[in-house]
Formats: C-alpha cells, sequence, structure tokens
C-alpha cells in the first residue's frame, strides 16, 4: 500500500531526533488522532542550516516528516514555506488515499515552526 | 528472511488435508448438490456429510441445526435479522455488548437505524468482560434477542457465555453469540453453553476462507436474507460451495483431533510470549483477561507509539501482526474494544495484537520476543510524547 520512497524514509528516517536550542520549534497533530508531529529549526542568514523532526504517527506520518526535513534543509524561509502537504506526498510517489488527511501535516510543522522563528525575532526586534 | 506468521485472529494456514479432502470436488464430484443425477448425489452426500462433522465439533444435537453460509460476517448477520424480522411482532429490543465483531455491532445498528428496533450495548469492564447481572436487568418485556461474543477477536476475552445463556433462556429471550474465534480452537458444546445460535467461520481454523455456518437451534425461527433458492431448507438460497463446505467438513474433524493437547501448546506459547514482552518492555498494558483467554491471543498497547507503524516495523523482520490503531482500523478512531475497557485514545493507538495457532512453534516466539524490544525502542525514540516524558 506504501510506495517504496515511503517505505525507504520510514526504514531510515533522514533528520530524526531533538534539536539544543533552536530557533524555531512546532507541534503538530494530538495524541487522540494518533499523529503528533515536532519540527525544529536553526536558521542562520535566512536559511534552514539544520532541521529535526520527531513523530508519533503510522508509516505515512513518519515518512512525511522526514521527506519535509530533507526537502527543506538549506532552503530560504520563503523557499520552505512555499513547501506543501501534497508537494511532500508527491515527493513521496504519493500517498493512499486514507492517509492524504490525518497522516499529512508535516509541511504544517514546519510552517509552524518558521512562525515561531519569526515571532521569536520580532520579540529580539 | 525468515517469516514468522502470528496473524492467526485474522485468517489461518489451510490445513493440507484440508485442501486435498476439497480437491476432488472440483474436478470430478463437480456437480450442484440439488441436482438429480449421480454428479448431483455424490456431492450432496459430502455436503451433509461435512454438516455432520460440524455439528459433531459444536456438539449439536442434530446436523439439520447447522446452515452453511459464507462465513462469519454473514452468520451474524442472518443471525441477528432473521430472529429480528421473523420474531418483531413479539418483541423490538435487542441486547449486544460494547466489544463485539462488527458483523454483529454493525448489524444491530443497522436495525436500530432503519428498521425500528431499540438497540442495548452492554459496557465492559477493564478486562473486556460484560457483566452478567448487568445484563440480566437489561432485559425487559420488549428483548427477544441477546447476542455476545464469545471469544474477542482483539483481546481474546471469553466471555461467561453459559451463565449469560442460562438468564436469557430463564427470560425467554433468544441467545446467539458470535464464536467465530472460539471455534476449533478451544473446546465449544452448543448444549452444554445453551446457546440458541452460534456462528462460526472455517478459515479462523484452519479452513478455506469464505465458507461458515450458523448453528441454528430446532424451534428458533429465522427469516432467510438469501432469497431465490430452496437451499438449507429454506434457510439460505444460493448453490452450495461445495467445495468450501468439504473444506469446513474437514477441517471442523481435523480441529477436534487431539484438541485439548494443540489447545495447552498454544496456551503455552502465549503465555511464553507474554512473559517476555512484560519481562523485556516497560510502560506497556496488557489487554483483555489474564485466564478467560482464547489460547492464541496476546495483546498489548506500548506505551509513546502507534500501531501501524510497529506493524510496519515487524513486517520489516518478517513478523506478520495485527493492530487496534485508527491507521489499520479504516476510520479515525482507535479500536472500539479497546476504548470499551477504558483505555485512552493515546494508548489505544498503540496496541499490537499477535495471535498463534498450532502451526506455530517456540523458536517463533523466541525470535518476536528477540526483536520487539528494539523496535519498541527506535520508535520510542522516534516519538515525540516519549521524549516529554522521560
Amino acid at each position: 500500500m506504501y510506495s517504496e520512497k515511503v517505505m525507504d524514509h520510514f526504514t531510515n528516517p533522514r533528520n530524526m531526533g531533538s534539536m539544543e536550542n533552536p530557533d524555531g520549534k512546532a507541534q503538530v497533530g494530538n495524541p487522540t488522532c494518533g499523529d503528533i508531529m515536532e519540527i525544529a529549526i536553526k536558521v542562520e542568514e535566512n536559511k534552514i542550516k539544520d532541521i529535526r523532526f520527531k513523530t508519533f504517527g503510522c508509516g505515512a506520518a513518519v515518512a512525511t516528516s522526514s521527506m519535509v526535513t530533507e526537502m527543506a534543509k538549506g532552503k530560504t524561509l520563503e523557499e520552505a514555506e512555499q513547501l506543501t502537504n501534497k508537494t511532500v506526498a508527491e515527493a513521496l510517489d504519493g500517498l493512499p488515499p486514507v492517509k492524504m488527511h490525518c497522516s499529512n501535516l508535516a509541511a504544517d510543522a514546519l510552517h509552524k515552526a518558521i512562525q515561531d522563528y519569526r515571532e521569536k525575532q520580532t520579540k529580539k526586534g | 528472511m525468515k517469516r514468522v506468521y502470528m496473524d492467526n485472529g485474522a485468517t489461518t494456514r489451510t490445513h493440507p488435508e484440508v485442501l486435498q479432502a476439497m480437491e476432488p470436488y472440483f474436478l470430478e464430484t463437480y456437480g450442484n448438490p440439488s441436482s438429480v443425477h449421480n454428479f448431483g448425489r455424490e456431492a450432496l452426500k459430502g455436503v451433509e456429510e461435512a454438516r455432520e462433522q460440524v455439528q459433531k465439533l459444536i456438539n449439536a444435537h442434530d446436523p439439520q441445526e447447522i446452515i452453511f453460509t459464507s462465513g462469519g460476517t454473514e452468520s451474524d448477520n442472518l443471525a441477528i435479522i432473521g430472529f429480528a424480522m421473523a420474531n418483531r411482532k413479539k418483541g423490538k429490543h435487542i441486547i449486544t455488548s460494547a466489544v463485539e465483531h462488527h458483523g454483529v455491532l454493525h448489524t444491530c445498528e443497522y436495525l436500530e437505524k432503519e428498521l425500528g428496533f431499540s438497540v442495548t450495548y452492554l459496557p465492559v469492564d477493564k478486562f473486556g468482560l460484560v457483566n452478567v447481572e448487568e445484563f440480566q436487568k437489561t432485559i425487559g418485556e420488549d428483548t427477544i434477542l441477546a447476542t455476545i461474543m464469545m471469544g474477542n477477536n482483539e483481546i481474546g476475552t471469553i466471555q461467561p457465555i453459559k451463565e449469560l445463556a442460562e438468564v436469557a433462556r430463564e427470560q425467554g429471550v433468544v441467545f446467539h453469540t458470535d464464536a467465530v474465534q472460539a471455534v476449533g480452537n478451544m473446546p465449544v458444546d452448543v448444549q452444554d453453553l445453551g446457546v440458541d445460535m452460534l456462528a462460526l467461520s472455517a478459515h479462523k481454523f484452519h479452513g478455506p476462507k469464505g465458507v461458515g455456518a450458523l448453528y441454528v437451534r430446532k424451534g428458533v425461527k429465522l427469516h432467510p436474507h438469501m432469497h431465490g433458492g430452496a437451499q438449507e431448507k429454506k434457510r439460505r438460497g444460493s448453490t452450495h460451495n461445495t467445495t468450501g463446505i468439504i473444506g469446513l467438513g474437514k477441517a471442523a474433524e481435523l480441529a477436534r483431533d487431539n484438541l485439548s493437547e494443540k489447545v495447552e501448546k498454544v496456551t503455552k506459547l502465549r503465555d511464553k510470549l507474554i512473559k517476555g514482552i512484560e519481562e523485556n518492555i516497560e510502560e506497556i498494558v496488557f489487554n483483555g483477561h489474564p485466564e478467560q483467554r482464547l489460547p492464541g491471543n496476546v495483546n498489548f498497547c506500548f506505551r509513546y507509539i502507534e500501531g501501524e507503524s510497529l506493524l510496519l516495523s515487524l513486517d520489516l523482520e518478517g513478523i506478520a501482526a495485527s493492530s487496534g490503531s485508527a491507521c489499520t482500523s479504516g476510520s479515525l478512531d482507535p479500536s472500539h474494544v479497546l476504548l470499551a475497557t477504558g483505555l485512552s485514545h493515546e494508548v489505544a493507538h498503540g496496541s499490537l495484537r499477535l495471535t498463534l495457532s498450532y502451526f506455530n512453534e517456540e523458536e517463533e516466539v523466541d525470535y518476536v520476543i528477540e526483536k520487539l524490544p528494539g523496535i519498541i525502542d527506535k520508535l520510542r525514540q522516534m516519538s515525540p510524547l516519549y521524549q516529554s516524558k522521560s
């Protein structure tokens, strides 16, 4: 039911783990639905220098988290904000239809982490 | 790669002797059992022998109390809708439990929503057991039918069917039990249990898929739900699935051979697996009843992880299992059974069911105990819930 790319990212997740003193961090989803994604970023010169994820969820949830970190790394914040759940799913050669709704939150988590970073910058202002 | 099958609650391996028994009914005795000629008569003879084998397996009084169907779900539908429609003038109240298989649960919901019946869904305790006194109190003037499963397909809990059926009988309520997980895997005696109807399915005890039976005690009136043929004494139209029925009969005969030794073997493997998981993995929840339990059922929840990820990881090690997580239940909610026992959504999402048969060996249990802790640890390292608790 999953593509080879999904299984590859599930089996060997990229950028998995926690980050000390992240510049931006966010969590989306909730345990009731069975999916939680947490993304932390380090930003240098308006670019995503480093990124880490942690996920509680199904195979699709893990794979989309891993894929979004791979796609975002090295990109400018504006470029990273252009990534959508749809482009992440496409990069994984698609997800089963039933997974499109609940497990495909990774881009949302990334956008919120960037938002968190921007808010912190404003406060520092 | 090593392959270990521990999803016998989903389906079992067909016994080679079952396949062997079926083969001539494809190639030689292929007549329609309803036909007059020799091809038909020979096929009918096979069907009636199979009926006797099923009768013996569950100790029914008369082979004519066995109706062949397409499986457990159809048997439950026939029992519940067939009985409710034939007896609706006597009353329109049905009692069931919150932990039934969907073959029962959704059938009761259909009667409730579409046909004006009222249904009571009895709650269960943390072990998944219904309370006999509570059942008794729920029976009213209008109650015509109770349908409570024998062995739970998810958590393995065995309900006190004999006590429940006795209460029902005293109150004049007909009692059906979905015994799909129990029949062939532990002793089931319909006369001793005192049930009026009982559903069973061949592929849960090494028979073929797509065939099952409904036991209906003599005198219990049902409306057929398959119209168009006089088969099964007009209780279930449609050409007999001869090969499937032969396979069911053979599986029933084989199930009776050394049943107590097989139950003992499977129970021993089950208890070793339970002990191995409890000794090697922390922060787990044991689901179901420790003793009143199907011989082959093991069910745990592993905190901070999600069931589907666990199944995929096990599959990568060649281990086949199942889960009650939302992703595997085909809905947004985790298993209704686990929630009914009082677990939170979060914990219920992390469930794992390992179901054994007598084809499993001890070294397979050892292999699972060896692989599982590492898999759980890896998934927990990935989980933001685990991090926040440690």
